[in-house]
């Protein structure tokens, strides 16, 4: 079985930085994997250990790909998802792809798999990337491939040889689906242990060469992807403001009392 | 291997005519009500479109067989001209195979400026197949939307954990964007309309969906919904420091008949369950009071409760930004302070 996990780096949030003109500094960030996207690769890792068991060969066989598209100091969290125990990894990495927004990002993504691992059986994305939080490259790349997705899946049931039983966890309730393969499936946080690095796997991602592949290996050309292939832009970024007026202080309980009073019958 | 088709770019949105209609995505619930969130769309959408002549909201309507019957009402005083609908039994549980393919068939029909869906779980799931179908862009979770100069949908949400605000347009047409419940308001009063059902027959006979319904368990008790429509939330942070401070936050919560909240930091720490979590991460909430304890107010959790009508913090340090983003505040530890209050609302 062939499983594709798309992985994302992400700048570390907690620490961003201001300049003078109102932009994120973004030189020095640190740059983690997105959390939702180590789920995905929990996930991945799950069924490969489920399947040894398996009868069948293909399926004792299990192969984990991480993809990413990114800067190539992504390369990082692509040996760290090695590290973790992924079997290969590669990058898209093109200056081309600069500036691409979810329709862009899915687009190039299920280009490189439809050109370069059109064999997949399984294809898991984090729910979100905590950036961005857009929730949409997943259903993009499902939707670029023609194949069915499953969303905000809290766990896998149980896997079958063509198919896989999913529990999403919506609004008011837990929905439980069966989906056949090939499918894409966005995973939020499951119940299960957190998976650290190996020492073995350590070891083999510093001895991986990490596969690099530009906008000509996928099969696109520049105006398909990155800035000219987005259908949407930025035109302005700002510091949020909040205009909630002045804070009016209390000194005592007494008047606090009396403001909460006045607000709840406003 | 799909059945989900799509069509060519559709032009830029730049014609200079403004927007002549607005297509409102009516989500029906596990339950079959039409989720709130379509009438404050529709709010907001009135509020756009009222500034230039002639233009339309519509609805698009995915339910099962007779199901919009019942809505008619609803629809016709909430000042939607037109309603599009497709019925199908295939329809009585969400797929996102069966509603994209019908959205897409109307959408191709219909033409819209502007699609907007509710950044529901189904909306989240569904509306990036949609616009990746119609090789459009779509923007997620906006907080505010605009009409620009140029007649463009200018959508603005935050970004970069809720630290960057970013105002995004788009390309083609339609313009599409999610909005999360509870961030615009209601229809203060009833738009009576005179609206047209206009009945669609859904092409999806030839469809084997590849993803089955199998069941679905209902929570037993949801404090989601809770926060969803309470009109007091005392919320804690990690000011509150244990479980003690909680209760307390609880006892006052009771008094004033509201419910409690937590922020990112108190969830983290395991002061409070995740479903209670308010902010960029958790919900959105727009209550009549809210009060913050021991809460530092982060902008991602501010951009949670924003809908605020009104917001009272309770914190030791004069410094916290909650107090340059409340109406009312007391420096002070919540610890006195709350037990203090809770008293005089006994």
């Amino acid at each position: 079985m062939k499983i594709l996990v798309c992985i994302k780096q992400i700048p570390d949030t907690t620490d961003i930085k201001w300049t003078e003109n109102n932009t994120i500094q973004r030189e020095g960030l640190e740059s983690v994997i997105n959390p939702y996207d180590i789920f995905a690769i929990q996930e991945a890792l799950n069924i490969k250990k489920i399947l040894r068991s398996a009868q069948n060969d293909d399926m004792k066989n299990t192969e984990i790909t991480a993809i990413s598209m990114g800067p190539l100091q992504a390369q990082d969290i692509l040996k760290k998802a090695i590290a973790m125990g992924c079997d290969n990894a590669v990058l898209l990495s093109d200056k081309k792809f600069s500036g691409a927004d979810t329709y862009a990002t899915a687009k190039t993504i299920s280009s490189a798999i439809k050109t370069n691992f059109p064999d997949f059986d399984l294809i898991f994305c984090g729910q979100f990337a905590i950036d961005g939080d857009t929730a949409q490259t997943g259903p993009g790349i499902a939707s670029f491939l023609n194949i069915p997705q499953v969303t905000f899946v809290k766990n896998i049931k149980k896997y079958e040889e063509n198919s896989l039983y999913a529990v999403r966890e919506l609004e008011d309730g837990f929905e439980t689906v069966k989906v056949e393969f090939p499918a894409l499936i966005c995973v939020l946080k499951g119940d299960y242990e957190p998976v650290r690095p190996t020492i073995q796997g350590t070891i083999k991602a510093q001895n991986t060469k990490i596969r690099i592949l530009g906008v000509d290996d996928i099969g696109l050309t520049s105006d398909d992807v990155g800035i000219k292939g987005s259908p949407t832009y930025v035109s302005k970024a700002f510091r949020p403001e909040h205009n909630r007026g002045e804070c009016s202080y209390c000194s005592d309980i007494d008047e606090l009392a009396n403001k909460i009073k006045e607000y709840i019958n406003e | 291997m799909s059945n989900i088709s799509g069509t060519s770019p559709q032009p830029s949105p730049t014609s200079g005519e403004g927007v002549k209609n607005v297509l409102i995505y009516a989500e029906v619930t596990p339950d079959n009500y039409v989720h709130t969130v379509t009438f404050e769309l529709a709010n907001k959408a009135l509020e756009l479109a009222g500034k230039f002549d002639n233009a339309q909201i519509s609805a698009l309507l995915i339910c099962k067989n007779g199901l919009a019957e019942k809505y008619k009402e609803a629809f016709i005083n909430s000042g939607f001209d037109k309603v599009y609908v497709a019925e199908n039994d295939r329809f009585t549980h969400y797929s996102t195979e069966l509603f994209a393919k019908t959205a897409i068939d109307i959408l191709n029909e219909v033409k819209p400026d502007i699609f907007l869906i509710g950044a529901t779980i189904q909306g989240r799931d569904l509306a990036p197949r949609i616009s990746t179908s119609l090789h459009t862009g779509l923007t997620a979770d906006c907080t505010r939307l605009d009409i620009n100069e140029k007649g463009q949908l200018a959508a603005t949400r935050p970004t970069f954990g809720g630290q960057l605000m970013a105002t995004i347009l788009c390309k083609k047409l339609p313009q599409m964007a999610t909005v999360r419940p509870k961030v615009f308001k209601p229809l203060p009063q009833n738009v009576v309309k005179n609206t047209e059902f206009i009945y669609f027959e859904p092409k999806i006979n030839d469809i084997r969906r590849k993803v089955e319904f199998v069941e679905f368990e209902k929570y037993i008790q949801s404090s989601i919904n809770e926060l969803d429509s309470a009109e007091i939330i005392v919320a804690g942070g990690k000011g509150m420091k244990n479980e003690a401070g909680f209760l307390l936050l609880k006892k006052l919560a009771s008094v004033l008949k509201g419910t409690v909240g937590a922020s990112r930091g108190a969830v983290e720490i395991g002061l409070a369950p995740q479903d209670i979590q308010i902010g960029q991460t958790g919900k959105t909430v727009s209550p009549k009071l809210y009060i913050a304890c021991g809460i530092s107010g982060a902008i991602q959790h501010l951009v949670g409760i924003e809908g605020a009508n009104r917001i009272i913090a309770v914190n030791t340090d004069p410094n916290a930004p909650i107090f340059d983003n409340c109406d009312c505040g007391i420096v002070g530890d919540a610890f006195e302070v709350i037990p203090k209050l809770t008293e005089k609302f006994k």
